[in-house]
């Protein structure tokens, strides 16, 4: 089963003083996530990332579209209790302490009196809040604000969790430890939708991704398949600071870092590439054929969309 | 009662606590008892009815003050420190958020009244040195005051709903003293002809009548009250705030929370 169906949502806003001006901020998006995958939904700021979650919790109305939540309709309010939603740059009611609002939202989830006890406590284990009894919201750091909003997103034990910007104001090991939970999230069997324009992320992370510009869908696919392209270059990594002469007249670009040397040569020369270091008696350590990363795929569609309203801006003039 | 309301309210009313808006009733009553034996040693033979007029005066006043301080930001703070957007990620229905505010507001104004109340009562005690029954009448006086903030609170939150916190306070505060004056408009409508008349009729119907709801002078003066008075009273406040209740779910529903 689904986890989301997307059916062609949809949001113009009107604008100006009169409001008579539309903007639309996302075109009809049609979009389905697997139950139990890892799904990244990228796109550079103001793409309608932010837009199409709020429609999906209810926040915001589309002027068109549906969408099917967990196999229920998406307006059906009880749905919620399987769902959880950290939003961008959470902000809490700051003077309430971790511990006060965790209760109060599992109250509105519905999470029973003796099982809320448990689960605030092992979810602020989970997200690394701990010795913050009693310190109210106000005192935490942006970190730990965006610690307390994951762990209200999964307080309830939801089925399928919505993130947007996930990593947003964490250092590196915050990051790491959320990559870690989301990991964890799936391997529990639920779904994680994630919004992010940090690509590493998502390469790291993500089953598939969908890649939205401008309100409209570039993209959508596995991670493995969206990167397989070969570029028709290998990489080869050797130990040293040696960059031999004949390399360089295998059209290698070499760039010695500490004490490896890390050239691209054509795809085709590696067999004369490995014959001279075996020649120079140089010790290999990588050969490996270059993939397009998710991020020059990523680039690609964005200039490619550019280029295309660039072009339809030109016929119009 | 669908237990969400209660778990909203109760958060609404702690809100209210921790941003220490109760603390203005040590204020309140330091002042009322110094007013108190100011007034005792000014006036002869009043001293009861000044300290009423002046004690209830004082309740109803800060009150509305509270009621329109708080209620104004209750649904546009919620959007602009995006709060809401945690809570109605939930199975929380829009008009449950809307009802559980307003119950947390009026929750916080009952307890608020109930410590001046304690004030007034304090006060009167030291100018006439002891109580009457005709006193009694003060808590008429009291109920009255708690449906005005039942009133206020939710028009408060009518406005909070579509407008920004500053306008809110214009409009509700404009509404309170409009409706304050309730009476005087019904009798100049009266007296009003053609369009004038039925500007005037429509206007007076539709503002809440909160000189109805004033029996302040009337208690300090030890008349007494109607059964029937306190019924259509009750009836009337429950019924306006239910509109302008009905009003704010019926906005808020329909509301994009960008």
């Amino acid at each position: 089963m689904a986890a989301i169906e997307i059916l062609g949502l949809e949001k113009t806003y009107m604008v100006g003083f009169w409001r008579k001006r539309p903007k639309r901020a996302l075109q009809p998006l049609h979009l389905t996530v697997e139950e139990g995958e890892i799904f990244g939904f990228l796109g550079p700021n103001g793409a309608g990332k932010t837009t199409t979650l709020k429609m999906l919790m209810g926040l915001v109305f589309p002027t068109a579209g549906t969408a099917r939540i967990l196999g229920h309709d998406w307006t059906d309010p009880e749905v919620k209790a399987q769902i959880g939603f950290l939003p961008e740059q959470p902000y809490f009611y700051d003077y309430l302490t971790a511990h006060e609002l965790l209760d109060y939202y599992g109250q509105l989830s519905g999470v029973p009196g003796k099982d809320r006890k448990r689960r605030i406590e092992e979810v602020l284990q989970r997200v690394g809040l701990t010795d913050i009894k009693g310190v109210q919201l106000r005192k935490f750091s942006k970190g730990m604000l965006q610690r307390a909003g994951i762990a209200q997103a999964i307080l309830h034990n939801p089925k399928l969790v919505f993130f947007d910007e996930p990593m947003s104001g964490l250092d590196p090991l915050g990051r790491r430890e959320v990559r870690d939970l989301m990991e964890q999230l799936k391997q529990e069997g639920k779904t994680v939708f994630f919004s992010t324009h940090i690509l590493s992320d998502a390469e790291a992370l993500c089953d598939r991704v969908a890649i939205i510009h401008q309100g409209e869908l570039r993209g959508v696919g596995a991670v493995a398949d969206l990167t397989a392209t070969v570029q028709g270059k290998v990489e080869v990594v050797w130990q040293g600071t040696q960059v031999p002469a004949s390399m360089k007249a295998l059209g290698a670009e070499c760039h010695v870092t500490g004490d490896t040397v890390r050239a691209v040569i054509p795809e085709g020369q590696q067999d004369a590439a490995i014959d001279v270091l075996r020649r120079e008696r140089i010790r290999l350590i990588a050969l490996t054929p270059l993939r397009t990363s998710l991020e020059a795929y990523f680039v690609e569609k964005l200039q490619h969309s550019q280029s295309a309203a660039e072009k339809t801006l030109g016929t119009a003039v | 009662m669908s237990p969400r309301i209660a778990y909203i309210a109760a958060n609404t009313f702690r809100e209210a606590v921790r941003d220490r808006v109760l603390y203005n009733l040590i204020a309140f009553t330091l002042l009322l008892s110094g007013a108190a034996i100011f007034v005792g040693q000014i006036s002869i033979d009043i001293e009861r009815l000044v300290v009423i007029n002046l004690g209830l005066t004082a309740v109803s006043l800060f009150g509305v003050v509270i009621a329109i301080f708080i209620g104004i930001g209750l649904v546009s703070k919620e959007i602009e420190k995006r709060t809401l957007y945690t809570v109605l990620s939930r199975p929380v229905r829009r008009w449950e958020f809307i009802v559980g505010k307003f119950f947390g507001l009026a929750g916080t104004l009952v307890v608020n009244t109930f410590f001046m109340a304690i004030g007034v009562f304090g006060a009167l005690l030291y100018v006439t040195h002891k109580f009457s029954k005709p006193d009694a009448l003060i808590l008429v006086a009291l109920y009255f005051i708690i449906l005005e903030f039942l009133v206020i609170c939710s028009l408060a939150l009518l406005f909070s709903s579509f407008s920004s916190p500053l306008l809110s306070a214009v409009f509700a505060f404009s509404l309170f003293v409009i409706g304050s004056f309730a009476d005087d408009l019904r009798g100049f409508a009266g007296m009003a002809h053609g369009i004038t008349r039925w500007v005037a009729t429509g206007a007076a119907y539709l503002v809440p009548n909160f000189s109805a709801l004033n029996v302040i002078s009337a208690v300090a003066h030890q008349q007494p009250m109607s059964s029937q008075l306190i019924l259509q009273n009750t009836l009337y406040a429950l019924f306006y705030s239910a509109m302008a209740l009905s009003g704010a779910v019926l906005i808020f529903e329909r509301r994009n929370l960008k």
